[in-house]
């Protein structure tokens, strides 16, 4: 059976740890990057991805957030061109970029606005994808307070190794 | 020939209601019968298609496979002629019949033609644009006639991709909208102007409070329009498009209630049980209004069709309403709007807030009913908009951060610290 | 010359080949040393106001930034060093009291670092703690002089044996170390909240210090140790019944004789409710308890304390190791204290006049050894628990002063250095980047309670590991033989004097 409810490993935010030192954002970048080298990626890659995380920070409370994956997504309903697709095996929101036209449906119904217009590449749209090319999101590993962690289908925490 | 499930119409709420008949049964027959010849589309991409920005494989919302794999016989090129309510059958252009156990409705609008003097005789030219044949036909038009120049009537979300199609393409463009502005049903008069402005910067002329009488021909070939205030616009090449409505043919001789369009309850379901209408061709419920309203917009299309498909398969699922809104770039600048945009002056109830931001070319606009959002425009800067989409559907009292709304680093941090973690730690949320 | 360059301390290295300019460094630098320069698109660094706690070097994603002590040459001498002209130099500009943070770190003899373990060999058998039960558990409190046991029968003729001694309350500890006494104020919650997860985790005890029980930390408190100390913050009866056990504080090692003073800035709403004191006013201990003059003044605190509780848990007292440690050591205990807790001249503290900590006090080892001694030839060595504080930096350390004679050990730069610290000595700034000793919720967040606890869990439990490796090799099972078994240490290159203090033979000596 296709189930497009199925639920996806989710990140879960603890702003209560989050230093703001902003590092999720740099490995995003980099793993996001052509050549997932943080000195390539950052010295001379043109042009550098953009973060998909949203950073936001007021005094002192902050934290970093990526799409949650919702279970019943709203930009699945507003995709004009069907870029916007959940994953079946996994159940992550997922994007194809070479179908997006970024005609910005889906950054209007994203109700945590994490869905970030990329006008640098040929203007589509930026999300997270839960690292799909890497076994565990480049944001959650490298997080040196935990402020960010990964909960599998069930919500159970997941750890690398 | 007999079908557990039957869909009318395979544009995006036809397949949604499809998908989501899926997640629940796994076996039920559906059949989705179309009148398009193509597999699927978006119709919202056609202006894409005639900018020469997509090709006609990428419009597909679902890909080639999309149908055998979700065990659905697709009818295309086929016409429903008829509902038979009593019989629960479906008379097709064939001659067939098909016998349902569950019917969806989802038909879709039809562009209006206004009574345009010298319209019947100058058929050649003059185009409609809402299918993907409309603009294949203009495209075979352009190819064969040297165009430089072309009339849009209308000024809402059709006339102006179709516009900005037809600019890509390096025509003229002379658009003629009988409202005080473009985008009426959607946008303020600064909204409107400054879109109005980047639109002519790139080659069109926007006609206001003004329309179109009549067409002059030769040999049946549009030449010329007349508007109303006189003035005469030489022209080999006519857009009309003044809006939809819903298409409801199929409707018009059975017990199927409807109004504007076909009136459903909160299943999504018509006065007649197992029928069920969604998308365009439905009349469902207005959140902000709480009444019922047709809400012509692609996300209100899909949703309705998920909803009517979970119920069509036997998964009660109450459909909550929505709002109406849109997102739509034009001469470059994105725009995105939300609910009531526009309250007229003797609405006292209703609070505007705005913000203009020449340097970065940005207006953004808030209304406000009783301290609770019900519209709000993003117009160069649209960023993370769809926060205020959530503070519309869950009535949220912006009152404690009200000053916040119009900033720059507007984010989940100035919503209360209950809301925020209820959005950020929730399990999701709902549609 | 007034307007001299200020004095640094360290030098901040910058690998400008490696520098990928992400700010890190800059958003998180407390004292800020890092900022950026967007119209040269630079990140650059004032070495001045570094003080050495390489947070931001631990953060760098590409290890680009190296602190280092500043090479620059002071002309130093045998006698002037470095550090007391700099001294001179802060206090001719400032007139003022030099302040610091941590422990002593003064290059006095160290003489754990003078102490060697014993091992069987032939003679007797060494123990393998993997295949064979240690125990490391031990109580703490009064111990009675007898126990009166009668053998009786039961109705089925079974032998039964029955205590007729009552025994007086005990904390039973699964290893024989404690978190210190550090106050929510000297450090953050977190780290509190750090220390006493991990202390009902390991079955082990935590300490408030003076700065009262915070709601927060009410889960943890019946590990806890609450202390009642000259200012009496926090106290109250709620205080008392939700812990384990109670210690009076009377002075501290790292700065003997001196009173506590929490500056107003760091007493926040949270910490004002926690000490019963108003926001922002300043929180001062004052040197002495004034109710307490002489030993029985302090039975009457004790005695108070005890009737308050009904007698139903331990109350200490917690003294700086000073000349006299000995003979007041037996004063306490025949106060009728249950627990007598010494903090040597290494003890750390989150603020105390530099002077002070540097030059009062004496070595904890000595001290340890000299009230054991001491209790032993009164014969109330069983009345009461010793616990030894005072800059135990390893289960090396741990087992060399339950040999010399203390029951269990404190321990608070050690923990807290497994929560991050990196011995800055800046406490007292209030700036602590790793979170521990601040009140800033920019930086107490740095700190996440869930990771403290876990790595001050781990140290818990390595030390215990390597405890009973050495128990092992001695050929003891269980910790309490090794309580003061003198002849379990040598000793090397002691003079006579420090031998007879220490009650050690030096190594080469047989038994």
């Amino acid at each position: 059976m296709l189930k497009n409810s199925m639920r996806a490993k989710r990140i879960i935010i603890r702003e209560e740890y989050c230093m703001g030192c902003r590092l999720c954002e740099v490995y995003c970048i980099t793993q996001h990057s052509k050549s997932k080298d943080i000195m390539k990626c950052y010295r001379g890659e043109e042009p550098r991805p953009v973060s998909r995380i949203y950073f936001e920070e007021k005094g002192p409370i902050s934290f970093a957030l990526q799409c949650r994956h919702c279970d019943d997504a709203p930009c699945l309903y507003a995709c004009l061109t069907g870029a916007m697709y959940k994953d079946k095996k996994t159940g992550r929101i997922l994007h194809n970029a070479d179908k997006c036209v970024g005609c910005w449906m889906c950054i209007m119904v994203c109700p945590y606005g994490v869905i970030r217009p990329d006008f640098e590449k040929k203007k589509i749209a930026s999300k997270c994808d839960l690292c799909v090319e890497a076994e565990f999101p480049a944001c959650v590993e490298h997080c040196p307070n935990e402020a960010i962690i990964l909960v599998d289908e069930e919500g159970n925490r997941m750890k690398k190794d | 020939m007999k079908t557990e499930y039957l869909i009318i119409g395979n544009s995006i709420t036809g397949v949604s209601c499809l998908e989501a008949i899926r997640e629940v049964d796994n076996k039920g027959k559906i059949i989705v019968v179309s009148d398009e010849k193509i597999l699927n589309y978006s119709r919202p991409l056609i202006s894409y298609y005639l900018g020469k920005k997509l090709s006609k494989e990428k419009m597909a919302f679902r890909n080639k496979d999309f149908y055998e794999e979700n065990k659905v016989e697709l009818l295309l090129d086929t016409q429903a002629e008829k509902i038979d309510v009593a019989e629960k059958e479906v008379h097709l252009d064939s001659g067939e019949k098909l016998k349902f156990q569950k019917l969806l409705i989802s038909t879709g609008g039809k562009p209006v033609i206004p009574p345009i003097e010298g319209l019947n005789k100058s058929r050649e030219g003059v185009f409609t644009f809402t299918k993907f044949q409309d603009a294949r036909e203009i495209e075979d038009y352009l190819q064969a006639n040297d165009i430089t120049k072309a009339v849009v009537l209308g000024a809402g979300l059709i006339g102006l991709k179709c516009t900005e199609g037809l600019l890509k393409r390096g025509l003229k463009v002379s658009l003629v909208e009988l409202a005080d502005r473009i985008l009426a049903n959607t946008f303020d008069r600064k909204a409107s102007s400054i879109l109005e402005e980047a639109l002519q910067a790139e080659g069109c002329q926007v006609i206001k409070e003004d329309t179109i009488i009549r067409i002059d021909s030769s040999r049946g070939a549009i030449k010329k329009v007349v508007l109303r205030k006189g003035k005469d616009i030489p022209t080999n090449l006519l857009i009309i498009a003044i809006g939809v409505r819903p298409n409801l043919n199929l409707v018009k001789d059975t017990s199927i209630n409807y109004d504007k369009g076909i009136v459903v309850d909160d299943h999504l379901q018509t006065n007649i049980q197992d029928i069920y209408a969604a998308g365009d061709v439905a009349q469902g419920k207005d959140l902000l209004t709480q009444k019922t309203s047709l809400m012509a917009i692609w996300p209100v299309a899909s949703h309705q069709g998920k909803v009517a498909g979970l119920n069509m398969a036997g998964k009660p699922t109450k459909y909550f309403g929505s709002f109406i809104m849109n997102s739509v770039e034009l001469a470059g600048i994105p725009t995105i709007s939300f609910g009531i945009t526009n309250p007229p002056a003797e609405a006292k109830n209703l609070e505007t807030l705005s913000k203009t931001d020449e340097d970065r070319g940005s207006y953004r606009k808030i209304v406000l009913r009783q301290n609770k959002m019900v519209g709000a425009i993003f117009l160069g800067k649209i960023e993370r908009a769809g926060i205020f989409s959530q503070l519309i559907k869950d009535k949220i009292d912006v009152s404690s951060f009200k000053k916040d709304l119009l900033s720059d680093e507007f984010g989940l941090l100035v919503l209360p610290t209950e809301y925020r973690k209820h959005l950020v730690q929730g399990e999701g949320i709902e549609v | 010359m007034a307007k001299a360059k200020k004095l640094s301390e360290f030098r901040v290295e910058r690998d400008e080949e490696k520098c990928i300019k992400c700010q890190v460094c800059v958003r998180m630098c407390a004292n800020d040393v890092h900022t950026y320069d967007p119209e040269t698109d630079t990140v650059r660094a004032d070495s001045f106001k570094c003080v050495g706690c390489h947070f931001c070097e631990d953060l760098c994603p590409t290890a680009a930034i190296t602190i280092e002590y500043n090479p620059t040459q002071t002309k130093e001498n045998a006698h002037w060093k470095r550090e007391s002209i700099y001294d001179i130099v802060k206090q001719a500009r400032t007139g003022g009291i030099l302040l610091t943070g941590m422990g002593n770190d003064q290059a006095y003899k160290n003489y754990f670092d003078h102490l060697v373990l014993n091992a069987s060999q032939v003679t007797n058998p060494s123990i393998d703690p993997l295949r064979e039960p240690m125990e490391l558990r031990i109580h703490l409190g009064r111990k009675p002089d007898k126990i009166d046991c009668r053998l009786q029968m039961t109705e089925e003729g079974r032998k039964k044996y029955q205590i007729r001694t009552r025994i007086p309350p005990q904390l039973e500890l699964e290893v024989p170390i404690l978190f210190t006494a550090m106050s929510f104020g000297s450090i953050s919650l977190n780290a509190c909240k750090s220390l006493a997860k991990a202390a009902c985790k390991f079955g082990t005890y935590w300490n408030t210090g003076e700065g009262g029980l915070h709601r927060d930390l009410y889960p943890y408190a019946h590990r806890a140790i609450v202390q009642v100390a000259s200012g009496r913050f926090g106290v109250n009866e709620e205080y008392l019944e939700r812990a384990a056990a109670i210690e009076i504080k009377i002075g501290q090692g790292a700065k003997p004789g001196i009173g506590g003073h929490l500056p107003g800035e760091k007493v926040s709403e949270e910490i004002s409710h926690t000490r019963m004191i108003p926001i922002g006013t300043d929180a001062l201990s004052p040197a002495p308890h004034h109710d307490i003059y002489s030993i029985e003044d302090l039975k009457q605190l004790i005695f108070a304390l005890k009737e308050a509780t009904r007698y139903t848990k331990p109350v200490g007292v917690k003294i700086a190791a000073v000349h006299n440690v000995a003979p007041i050591a037996s004063g306490i205990v025949r106060a009728g204290a249950d627990f007598v807790a010494i903090d040597g001249i290494r003890g750390g503290t989150g603020a105390a006049p530099t002077i002070i900590r540097n030059n009062v006090g004496i070595p904890i080892e000595l001290a340890i050894a000299a009230v054991d001694q001491r209790l032993r030839e009164e014969g109330i060595r069983n009345q009461v628990s010793l616990i030894a504080a005072g800059g135990f930096r390893s289960s090396a350390d741990v087992t060399k002063g339950i040999a010399l004679g203390a029951d269990a050990v404190y321990i608070g730069t050690a923990a807290l250095i497994a929560l991050g610290c990196h011995v800055c000595q800046k406490c007292y700034t209030g700036k602590c980047n790793w979170g521990i000793a601040t009140q800033d919720p920019y930086l107490t967040k740095r700190l996440n309670p869930e990771i403290g606890a876990e790595h001050a869990g781990n140290l818990l439990r390595a030390w215990s590991l390597e405890i009973k490796e050495m128990m092992g090799g001695m050929g003891i099972n269980v910790i309490d033989s090794l309580r003061g078994n003198r002849e379990q240490l040598r000793a090397l290159g002691l003079n006579e004097v420090e031998l007879r203090l220490l009650g050690l033979k030096h190594a080469g000596e047989a038994w």
